[in-house]
Order: structure tokens, then C-alpha cells, then sequence
């Protein structure tokens, strides 16, 4: 059967973009089947969350085209991603929960059925008793499971992960790690997962795709069951 | 306790002020001595208190609508970046002019009644909250921003359910400048035309203690209305303040 492009859940092809004179990303391909999850691991300022911004329509690329589903215009992106920062950014006036359902308010559900939607996630993810606890009083840990419900609640179909867990101490991000395979397992996703952390790569996610340093293009693209550690060190020197 | 740190020294402004004025023997039309200031606070208690009954809800008022109007301007122009390129700058260059010159004339078209006085006050009050408010809007984090933008958000639920809030401190912030002016506003605005107000016991710049007496009025309802901001800023956004 030949491939179309609305066979894919996010397709990024021959993207190149840049800020004037400065070249981020060129030449990049890429695409996740739905469910899938692709790490992008490289150098810090290869682009890697210019190209996040991108598939979310945020932004447009210079060049190249980029598909979330089947639509390709930025609106039509936007609607079908859900961002998650590397600080969480939760809102220190609003609750637990209530954070965490911030995209369910935003679509047009009142504060009370967002609440229960989000209940039954507090429980099942390890945050049952801190529905009502306001975000500076959470560990950075705990607020990063909120941001990630947040982004999980949002209903969208693709989890746009900008180094979630980049900001935490080694020992809450190695839980975390596992917290999050486990999470997407019980709710599957597409994922997109930028980070500096090849360990984190490699645990959590299909495939792996590593960009050199600026501009970013791919040098290796591999499912992760199938490269080593020592393979994507290797490309992230070259 | 470091925030009772400013008894001990207004006490010792004041016995120093007391000791020079009776050591130096400078007669009170020059410098009353707080004492005589104390005594004229006393005897002339029921009179100073009727105004600044008066003189206080001129400020109350100016105040309140200059929050009301100057907080309605700063939503407008965020809401509407068309509106706000042609405005602030006006706006920024209005208060160069000074409200102490135009006040006779908005006695003139308002009348000696309280109108007058308590648009003097608001149109001191209201750029400290208008200019503080927009910044606070322009705050929140752009990053932020575009997150919200991919959990579903439109422009105006980014508006109310972010920059508002994120702005609300500095909102606050304007609020408490706003309120340190109301006090002399009130004041300008009693000079500028009929009163009842404090105004009226500084008319007599010879009864220095007398004089001074109202200022000590005037000075204690400017620090009330600036405590009543703060408190309304804790009871409001508690989350505002640091752990």
C-alpha cells in the first residue's frame, strides 16, 4: 500500500527555518505514526524547540511543509497538539486540578465537570490528595506531573514535550521517567519528546531521532530498541 | 519586630523637632513645636474631624473611580492594540500637564460641589493604574502564552484567565501609588475651589499649628487608604505573596 501523508500522525518534511541570518533547522524529516513516541535528542541550541513550536503552528517554517493529521495550516496544527514546557508554568492562583484542567476550561466546560474529568487522573497517577493544593506548595516533581495531566487533559491527539523533566534533580527525574511510560501506557498518545538526555530518549520512547548542532539536521533516526547508548553518543559528536 | 522599626524613629524626629523649637526658643510662626501642633489637634478635634470626613470622601471617591476608569482604560488597549498605539502616547504626555493649573477651570465648568474635586482626584490617581496595569498585562510569560494557545485557549480566555490575573499585583502596586496621591489631590482640589474640607484649616498660614494639624490629618488618611489597598491585595490575591 503506498504511504499518504494523512496515514501519519505528524509529518515534518524537508524543514528548514531560521531567525534572519541565523539558520536553526534545515533539511529535516520526520514522522510519527499515531501512538508512536520519537525523541529528538541534540545539542543545546540545535533547534530542537523552534521545531516543537513549529509542529504546533506557533510558528511557520521558512521552508519545507509540516502535517499534525491531515492538516498542514497552522490553525489546523495548533488543533491537534497540546505543549508541554520545561517550567511548568502552572498557575499560582489556581489549584491542582484545577491547573490540570486548564484545557478543558478553555474548550468550554465549566470548572466543576473539569474537575471531574481530571479527578480520576490525580488518582491513578499518583496525585490523589493534592487535587486542591496550590502549585507552590507542590514539589517540582509533583508540579510536573500536574503540567503533564494539563497537557494530557487538553484532548488533543499529539503531546508536544519540550524537556519536561530537564529542570528536576536526577534522582525525581529518573522517577519521573517511569511515571511517564507508565502514564502514556494507560493513555496511549502520539508523543514528541525533545531532551538533552539520551538515557531519557531511549527509556521512554519508540524511536530516537538525534540533530546535530546548528543548524539541526538529522544524522541518526533509529527505533530505539534497536541503537545503543554508546550509537547516539557517537552521533551527537559527529 | 523590624516592622514596628519606624515608631522609635518618628518618636525621635519628633522629641528632636520638640527639643530644638523650645531650646531655641522658635517662635511658632516659624515652626510650631509638636506639642502646640498636639494641643491644636485637641482643641480644635470636632472641626478637623468634620473635615476630614469631608476631605476624605473626596479621596475615597477620586480614588475609587480612578481604579475603576484607569483599570476599564488598561483592559480596552490591551484588548485592543489598535486603540492603545493611538492613546498611551497621548496618555503618557497628559500628565505633564499639571492638575494644580487646571483645576480652577474644572471648578468653573463642574461647579464648587463635589464633582470637581473627585474628578481631580481620579485624573491624579488613574495613570499610576492605567500604566501599571499594562505592563502587568504584557508580564506573563510568552512561553506561557503559547502554551496556552495549544491547551485550547482563544486570545480572550488568554486574557482573563492569564494576563489579568498575572497582571493583578502590579495592578495592585498601581493602586497603592494611586492612593498615595489621592491625600494631596484632595487637597489641590479644596484649594482650587470651596470646601469644608482640610483645606480650610491651612488657609491661616500664621496659625502654624493649627496648620500642622491638618496635615497630620491629611497624612494619616493617605497611610489608611494605602494600609486599606494592602489589605484588600492579601485578601484578593493571596497567592501573590511570597511563602
Amino acid at each position: 500500500m503506498i504511504e499518504t501523508r494523512a496515514d501519519k500522525a505528524v509529518a515534518i518534511d524537508a524543514v528548514g527555518h531560521g531567525f534572519g541570518a541565523l539558520r536553526v533547522l534545515e533539511d529535516v524529516s520526520l514522522s510519527l505514526e499515531a501512538g508512536q513516541r520519537l525523541a529528538v535528542v541534540g545539542p543545546s541550541g540545535c533547534g530542537k524547540s523552534t521545531l516543537l513550536r513549529l509542529v504546533a503552528g506557533l510558528e511557520q517554517p521558512a521552508g519545507g511543509r509540516i502535517a499534525v493529521g491531515d492538516r498542514e495550516d497552522p490553525a489546523g496544527r495548533l488543533a491537534g497538539c497540546a505543549l508541554m514546557p520545561q517550567n511548568d508554568l502552572l498557575l499560582p492562583w489556581r489549584s491542582a486540578i484545577d491547573n490540570a484542567g486548564l484545557g478543558l476550561v478553555n474548550a468550554g466546560l465549566g470548572r466543576a465537570e473539569a474537575r471531574r474529568a481530571a479527578a480520576p487522573l490525580f488518582e491513578r497517577f499518583g496525585l490523589s490528595g493534592f487535587e486542591s493544593t496550590a502549585p507552590r506548595e507542590l514539589s517540582g516533581g509533583m508540579r510536573q506531573r500536574v503540567a503533564f495531566l494539563r497537557t494530557l487533559l487538553a484532548g488533543k491527539g499529539v503531546l508536544l514535550l519540550d524537556e519536561p523533566f530537564a529542570a528536576l534533580d536526577a534522582l525525581t527525574r529518573e522517577e519521573l521517567q517511569s511515571w511517564l511510560v507508565e502514564a502514556l501506557a494507560q493513555e496511549p498518545r502520539t508523543v514528541l519528546l525533545v531532551t538533552h538526555d539520551v538515557g531519557e530518549a531511549l527509556r521512554s520512547c519508540d524511536r530516537i531521532a538525534v540533530l546535530s548542532a546548528r543548524p539541526g539536521r538529522v544524522v541518526l533516526e533509529a527505533d530505539t530498541a534497536d541503537v545503543g547508548r554508546d550509537q547516539v553518543l557517537e552521533a551527537l559528536r559527529r | 519586630m523590624r516592622r514596628w522599626a519606624w515608631i522609635p524613629v518618628l518618636a525621635g524626629l519628633v522629641l528632636a523637632w520638640e527639643a530644638w523649637v523650645q531650646l531655641r526658643d522658635v517662635p511658632d510662626y516659624l515652626l510650631p513645636a509638636p506639642s502646640a501642633i498636639a494641643q491644636a489637634l485637641w482643641d480644635e478635634r470636632s472641626t478637623l474631624a468634620s473635615q476630614a470626613l469631608v476631605t476624605l470622601r473626596e479621596m475615597l471617591l477620586g480614588f475609587a473611580a480612578a481604579v475603576a476608569a484607569g483599570l476599564a482604560a488598561a483592559v480596552v488597549m490591551q484588548r485592543l492594540p489598535w486603540l492603545r498605539t493611538a492613546l498611551y502616547p497621548l496618555l503618557v504626555g497628559s500628565q505633564s500637564v499639571p492638575v494644580v493649573a487646571i483645576a480652577p477651570l474644572l471648578v468653573i465648568y463642574l461647579g464648587f460641589g463635589l464633582a470637581p474635586k473627585v474628578l481631580i482626584v481620579a485624573l491624579v490617581c488613574f495613570f499610576p493604574v492605567t500604566a501599571n496595569a499594562l505592563d502587568g498585562f504584557a508580564s506573563a510569560p510568552a512561553e506561557l502564552r503559547s502554551t496556552m494557545r495549544t491547551l485550547n485557549a482563544s486570545e480572550r480566555a488568554t486574557f482573563w484567565r492569564i494576563e489579568l490575573p498575572w497582571a493583578a499585583p502590579r495592578i495592585f502596586t498601581g493602586a497603592r501609588i494611586a492612593a498615595s496621591y489621592a491625600a494631596v489631590a484632595a487637597l489641590f482640589s479644596e484649594y482650587a475651589g470651596g470646601s469644608g474640607g482640610l483645606a480650610d484649616s491651612m488657609h491661616d498660614q500664621y496659625d502654624t499649628a493649627l496648620v500642622g494639624a491638618a496635615i497630620v490629618l491629611l497624612a494619616a488618611l493617605a497611610l489608611a487608604l494605602f494600609a486599606l489597598v494592602t489589605v484588600v491585595e492579601r485578601l484578593a490575591i493571596p497567592w501573590a505573596r511570597e511563602p
